[in-house]
């Protein structure tokens, strides 16, 4: 960039600038697929206009050929017979097809690198009482899994702390971005309660029932005294509040005042149960606590057991994921692809989601399951938009192409859902992105290497 | 009269159809176990024979279990039953290169070298893993020793035969011995990290696997001079030493879980200085960085059994690629994809899927990473791994192409028997379910941490002699 203004500038002679000229795009004919320059490239804002574009407006309702305008980080037109802004870069995707950016409702994307090392694993603080861990907090934006992930056309994700009773708050992350605040996502924030399992945790829990019956009512118990203590702790900050000179601060407890939003009711709660007779307990605990119109529920292996008892206490599900073997040896290899057309058949809002961090780019084929499971082509591409955008109430910013709506958008070759489809071209915020990542760098060098056996 | 008929026949149809749709347990097991038809007449199929091309509207003849004609409108000898396959796809029975399950053991973790052990001794037929590997249209699986040793017991190549009771019958007579080798992460943080013994580095495994090959060498030449009469004694029988002289004869086939490039060069040469051959590479997450120096190894090149897309569970994965079966694919290694953990190994296609999107392979290099293969890096080419005539009768149909994510296992033949079948597919499919039992208790919600079953029977062990919380092992 520095070279055009050196070249344009009058010190410089016509017969040098054509040396210069000459040096320059052998340079850049050099350069341009070297993997370090393309892994520098920034993503830029437009305007952009993608023309004669299928485009999944949402998954039911599909112009056949059409426009999409996209100005700074929103979609400023949609439609067939819009026309191309003057100052847009048109982008001719004729043949192709645009899609809603892709949700997963429920990984650890950012709080970890590698599997295996603690140093790396920022998810899981210590203690069963954590409720003011922010995932937020910790999310590396540069983590190399944000590029291999976005790529497959998912845009956004839950990351979400994990391990004792009341882990933190999850949150909702846009796949682009260089701070944790320019990825927070509609600034959705759940509190996370792994609810207590109540039975043996699989063929290797060797806890005599005496012990597991024991256990499972202590956790119970537990739960319920924290929640005492914070509702009282709520209380007092309510009483305070209003009169905050005549009465005395409660001891700041920060455990407890991250829970006052969810007593109050001005937050989601995100509750992770498997079990079949652990969500039930979970809905019944909720229902008691006057939270039940705030929970979603996460996990859910075995919500298809009792999706009566779900649909009716009307709470929708974060399911997944699916693409496990069923929870119990007596069950039909193919219940967890089932669980969630079971559950949407039962009338239970259903999204998916992955549950990983490095392979947050299978969702796609998670959802390719769903549907071939049961749940069908249209539902599962709402499993992983329009249900979870209006799970986590940001269906006003994404989900859908309509206009006003954020610029999380891809381009696709084919059924996004399918291994063999490529995505083409990715939008995030109105950041047109560059798709390499270090995978793809990998292939690059080394699909034919040099040297090869010979040096 | 006509009142009568109108009135009966749909009594007696609505009778057929119960009986049809109220598959219990025990009868889809009867049909596993009993004297199983092995001829068959599978129509109209569109026929992926992976070796050999596509066939539209190909049948297939099974006589005896074995694949005796494919081709067009061939017709049923008397005796022998017809699937009608029509809008549907067969493909030859999916081989799994590296599994753990059916087995009650993984990992003997108690010495660098164990040999002398051998997973075919503790074959579980009951596994519902098998079950539920038939329906992911997998026909043959190679079920492995764990990775905690350098050199770990043999492995067993067995034929899914779900419904049969006797260990024995699940082995793939005449299927080449096996032994595991594992290098990196796995052996030096089990014996440097968690015992203070070697090997704590890859230093460590080179030398440890030397050794033992050194001995096996010296073992051979005082078992051939004893036989020559210049010695008077034979040296003390030791069935490690004679498992390794198998693989210095060719013998056994060597199968090496690493990951790491520079791990794969070493392993190599230390092969070729012994003058061994065979050796297929597991897992081998930077194979695609010396995929030329693999394809160059001894006569036919070191084999590479791969996952599909699975990285950065450990530091040894983390600088890898998803494009790596295509790249070593496109540099002429044998390559093969697995999903080594129990519970994953029912949608092996998918992953072979995956190519396409990570290196545009074909439709047949995408198949021939689940089929013809492995069945090169096992050694069973001859028997399985595409459809031909002459081979087993191991056939995978599929509803729609078995690369589309969209597909579903229809039916799934084992040596001719069909040992999967979607419509006789109710939910329990447990051998020998005591209706009086209790039923397993649900796990809550499942890792791939806790699942992987690399290291079981590692974490425990470790923790009993560190005093030690259980660790995360991959």
């Amino acid at each position: 960039m520095m070279l055009i203004p050196m070249l344009s500038s009058d010190s410089v002679s016509p017969r040098a600038l054509g040396l210069w000229g000459l040096l320059l795009l052998f340079g850049a004919g050099l350069l341009l697929p070297h993997a370090a320059q393309a892994q520098n490239t920034p993503g830029a804002q437009g305007p952009y206009a993608l023309t004669n574009a299928q485009i999944l407006v949402t998954p039911s309702d599909t112009v056949a050929n059409g426009t999409v305008v996209i100005r700074d980080d929103s979609i400023a037109a949609v439609g067939p017979n819009v026309s191309v802004p003057s100052d847009a870069e048109a982008i001719d995707v004729a043949g192709q097809t645009i899609y809603p950016g892709f949700i997963d409702s429920g990984t650890h994307l950012g709080l970890q690198e590698v599997g295996s090392l603690s140093e790396t694993q920022d998810f899981n603080e210590i203690g069963d009482l954590t409720s003011h861990m922010n995932a937020l907090t910790a999310v590396n934006p540069n983590t190399v899994h944000v590029p291999t992930t976005r790529v497959h056309g998912i845009t956004a994700v839950i990351t979400e702390p994990e391990t004792g009773m009341l882990p933190g708050t999850a949150a909702l992350i846009g796949l682009h971005g260089y701070t944790p605040e320019q990825m927070h996502l509609g600034g959705v924030t759940l509190t996370k309660l792994d609810f207590p399992s109540i039975g043996r945790q699989g063929p290797s829990d060797d806890r005599s029932p005496e012990t597991i019956k024991k256990e499972s009512e202590e956790a119970l118990d537990k739960l319920n005294e924290v929640w005492d203590a914070a509702e009282r702790y709520a209380a007092i900050d309510s009483a305070v509040a209003v009169q905050p000179e005549a009465r005395r601060q409660p001891t700041h407890l920060p455990a407890m005042e991250s829970l006052v939003p969810v007593i109050r009711g001005e937050q989601p709660i995100l509750i992770s149960a498997n079990a079949a007779s652990d969500i039930s307990e979970a809905l019944d605990w909720a229902e008691e606590r006057g939270v039940l119109d705030q929970v979603i529920l996460g996990g859910a292996l075995e919500g298809w057991r009792v999706a009566d008892e779900i649909a009716a206490a009307g709470v929708p599900v974060l399911v997944g994921s699916i693409m496990q073997p069923p929870t119990r040896e007596s069950d039909r290899y193919d219940k967890a692809y089932r669980t969630p057309a079971l559950l949407h058949d039962a009338g239970v809002p259903v999204a998916l989601r992955s549950g990983k961090t490095e392979n947050v780019r299978n969702l796609v084929f998670h959802a390719g399951f769903a549907a071939s499971h049961g749940l069908g082509k249209t539902d599962a591409l709402r499993a992983i938009t329009t249900t979870p955008a209006q799970i986590f109430d940001v269906e006003d910013h994404v989900g859908t192409i309509e206009a006003g709506k954020r610029a999380n958008l891809f381009v696709a070759n084919g059924d996004p859902l399918q291994p063999d489809t490529d995505v083409q071209h990715l939008f995030i915020d109105g950041y047109k992105l560059p798709l390499d990542n270090r995978q793809t760098r990998l292939y690059d060098e080394f699909l034919n290497r040099n040297p090869g056996l010979e040096k | 009269m006509t009142s009568v008929f109108s009135s009966r026949l749909p009594v007696a149809l609505g009778v057929v159809l119960v009986a049809t749709l109220l598959t219990t347990p025990a009868a889809a097991q009867d049909q596993l176990r009993g004297d199983a038809p092995n001829d068959w007449l599978i129509q109209d199929a569109t026929v992926l024979t992976v070796t050999n091309g596509t066939l539209e509207n190909g049948d297939i003849l099974v006589r005896d279990g074995e694949i005796a004609e494919v081709g067009q409108d061939l017709s049923a000898p008397s005796g022998v039953e017809v699937y009608d396959a029509s809008g549907e796809y067969v493909m030859p029975g999916i081989i799994e290169a590296h599994q753990h399950m059916g087995i009650s053991n993984v990992n003997e973790a108690t010495n660098q070298v164990t040999a002398e052990v051998g997973v075919g001794d503790v074959l579980d037929p009951y596994d519902i893993g098998i079950y539920r590997a038939l329906a992911g249209g997998v026909t043959t699986a190679h079920v492995m020793h764990g990775s905690a040793n350098p050199i770990g017991g043999r492995n067993e190549t067995i034929k899914l035969r779900y419904g049969v009771t006797n260990p024995d019958r699940l082995k793939m007579e005449d299927a080449p011995r096996t032994v595991k080798f594992a290098l990196g992460e796995n052996p030096t943080g089990l014996y440097g990290q968690g015992r203070d013994q070697v090997p704590r580095t890859r230093m460590g495994v080179e030398q440890v696997i030397r050794e033992a090959l050194t001995e096996a060498e010296r073992y051979m030449e005082a078992q051939q001079a004893y036989q020559a009469g210049d010695r008077a004694q034979p040296p003390e029988h030791s069935e490690r030493l004679e498992v390794l002289a198998g693989v210095l004869r060719g013998d056994i086939l060597v199968q090496a879980h690493a990951y790491r490039a520079d791990e794969l060069l070493m392993l190599m040469q230390v092969l070729e200085d012994f003058g061994v051959q065979d050796l297929v590479f597991h897992h081998v997450n930077e194979g695609f960085k010396v995929a030329p120096e693999l394809a160059a190894f001894g006569d036919d090149g070191a084999g590479a059994s791969v996952f599909s897309d699975w990285w950065s569970y450990k530091f040894e994965v983390y600088y890898s690629t998803a494009y790596n079966a295509a790249i070593l694919t496109e540099n002429g290694v044998n390559a093969s994809i697995n999903s080594d953990i129990p519970g994953e190994q029912r949608d092996l296609f998918l992953q072979a899927a995956k190519t396409q999107r990570y290196g545009d392979l074909s439709d047949t290099q995408a198949l021939s990473l689940i089929t013809i293969n492995p069945a090169k890096q096992l050694g069973i080419d001859d028997e399985v791994g595409s459809i031909e005539e002459g081979k087993a009768a191991d056939l995978a149909i599929f509803n729609e192409h078995p690369l589309s994510v969209y597909t579903k296992p229809q039916r799934t033949y084992v040596d001719g028997v069909v040992r999967f079948d979607h419509e006789q597919d109710p939910d329990d499919m447990r051998l020998r379910v005591d209706p009086e039992g209790t039923v397993d208790l649900a796990r809550d919600g499942w890792s791939r941490h806790a699942a992987h079953s690399c290291l079981k029977g590692v974490t425990h062990l470790r923790a009993t002699h560190q005093g030690v919380t259980l660790e995360n092992a991959e």
